[in-house]
């Protein structure tokens, strides 16, 4: 995995409250290009809304996210262009049920980056292949599994060629025997040199991984470090409770 | 007693039919002109801006919450003196304004409920790919709800097409003027069981038309 000293993402002081209930109490955070960084944490602690601020699904309260260089909540920002260059895959899928696995594809590229048609399918076909769904091309997603429609929003992300990927528990809503084919396409594109953020409450999936984990509870993150630092030798208590529930 | 519905019925046939093609024709443009104002109404209720939410709630809820026989009077009685140069315009017109606002209140409920329905991570699918708003909006949102708002847009026509009666009031040549024209025959009883066996086969067919069509949009389900 290739660390380099590059900044992709930063976020400074950010906050976020839904109402009076305060979410995220100030992060400081930096992803660097062609990390994986898991995050992991309890329930309604956070790392959720955390992820979906970087892609400004979530607005925040305060505070910024600087994505290569740009302040995303800024007037000025071409939010769109930036979001095509931040893949995000969602728990429950979010695959679109009205078009086929092929235009789940094609739509953002041909629509938003005008690329011609044979050329977005050429290439939707090859990313099909890569995670065993080539055969489903025509289908429409109603005719798939859990497990399949998340390799089809997985393939639909990359389509855009993101300069990193967010996933916000992409397995969380699969049945146990899927969860194995997903997790296998995400390491893979890991490897690749992708650059991931992963919300996720498969801890050896996490420890396996990441370059990098962050426990985030009660809005900050309490704790960071190697995977080894976080789950052989947390320093903090919170993180030892946390631990200890979930292995 | 006079004559029988029967004997009514073949002898003044062609008042009915044309009675029947007018209330078809009514109900048909006040939904038409009705959906395209409404849906315009729903971009009104849809989008952030507060103030012009609170207009479309207004607009809604003043022409769902009076009856439409009012509205009616008042389009026909009001515009012509709040606006004198649409003195020369058929009266016809006015009654139909109404028809049109009245079934746009009703459209925009349905297309803003359809638009709704529509699963909130769809959007956020669309708008994490970097798809703008009105694409997502053409591309994503508006092809999955109209499956909604199809069939309760056929049903507002059947709805519309019982509504149109009150523009007999008016002199509008619908099927209930009908039952006007005839009572200047001292043909009291017979035309109002004609006109309602007509509006009664109206409605069934047209319900039996919605039901296939849901049918055929859920097929893609």
């Amino acid at each position: 995995m290739t660390n380099t000293n590059e900044v992709l993402i930063e976020t400074v002081n950010l906050q976020k409250n839904f109402g009076c209930l305060k979410v995220l109490k100030g992060i400081n955070e930096k992803i660097y290009k062609g990390e994986v960084v898991a995050i992991i944490g309890p329930s309604g602690g956070g790392k959720s809304t955390f992820l979906r601020c970087l892609n400004m699904l979530e607005e925040p309260t305060g505070g910024k996210v600087i994505f290569e260089g740009d302040v995303l909540d800024a007037k000025s920002t071409d939010l769109d262009a930036h979001r095509q260059k931040i893949g995000m895959v969602f728990q429950q899928f979010n695959v679109f049920p009205h078009l086929t696995v092929m235009d789940n594809i094609t739509l953002a590229p041909t629509l938003e980056k005008k690329i011609p048609k044979a050329q977005a399918e050429a290439e939707a076909m090859q990313l099909l292949k890569q995670v065993g769904l080539e055969d489903k091309a025509k289908e429409y997603p109603r005719k798939l599994s859990g497990g399949q429609k998340q390799r089809l929003a997985i393939v639909r992300a990359m389509a855009m060629h993101p300069d990193v990927m967010l996933f916000d528990e992409p397995t969380s809503a699969l049945d146990p025997e899927m969860v194995k084919g997903v997790l296998e396409v995400i390491q893979k594109l890991a490897e690749s040199g992708m650059t991931c953020v992963i919300v996720t409450h498969e801890m050896g999936f996490a420890r396996n991984i990441a370059d990098r984990i962050l426990f985030i509870d009660e809005g900050i993150i309490m704790e960071s470090g190697t995977p080894e630092e976080i789950f052989d030798h947390p320093q903090i208590a919170r993180t030892q409770e946390f631990l200890a529930q979930v292995l | 007693m006079g004559p029988s519905i029967i004997d009514v019925f073949l002898q003044y046939w062609p008042i009915f039919l044309k009675g029947t093609v007018g209330t078809l024709k009514y109900a048909f443009i006040a939904v038409s002109l009705g959906s395209i104002l409404g849906a315009l109404i729903a971009l009104i209720n849809l989008s952030k801006n507060k103030i012009l939410n609170a207009i479309g709630m207004i607009y809604v809820n003043v022409l769902r919450g009076t009856p439409l026989l009012v509205q009616m009077y008042i389009a026909y009685f009001f515009i012509p003196i709040a606006i004198p140069a649409l003195n020369s315009i058929t009266k016809e017109v006015y009654v139909l304004i109404a028809l049109i606002l009245n079934s746009s209140a009703y459209v925009s409920e349905i297309i803003r409920g359809g638009i709704n329905s529509v699963d909130r991570g769809q959007t956020e699918a669309a708008r994490s790919l970097g798809m703008t708003a009105s694409h997502t909006m053409t591309k994503i949102i508006l092809p999955q709800a109209i499956k909604n708002i199809l069939p309760a847009l056929a049903n507002e026509y059947i709805a519309m097409i019982k509504e149109t009666s009150l523009a007999g009031t008016f002199m509008l040549y619908e099927l209930m003027y009908t039952r006007t024209l005839l009572a200047n025959k001292f043909l009291v009883w017979q035309p109002l069981f004609i006109i309602a066996g007509i509006y009664l086969v109206l409605t069934l067919i047209l319900s039996w038309l919605v039901r296939i069509l849901e049918r055929r949009l859920s097929v893609s389900d």
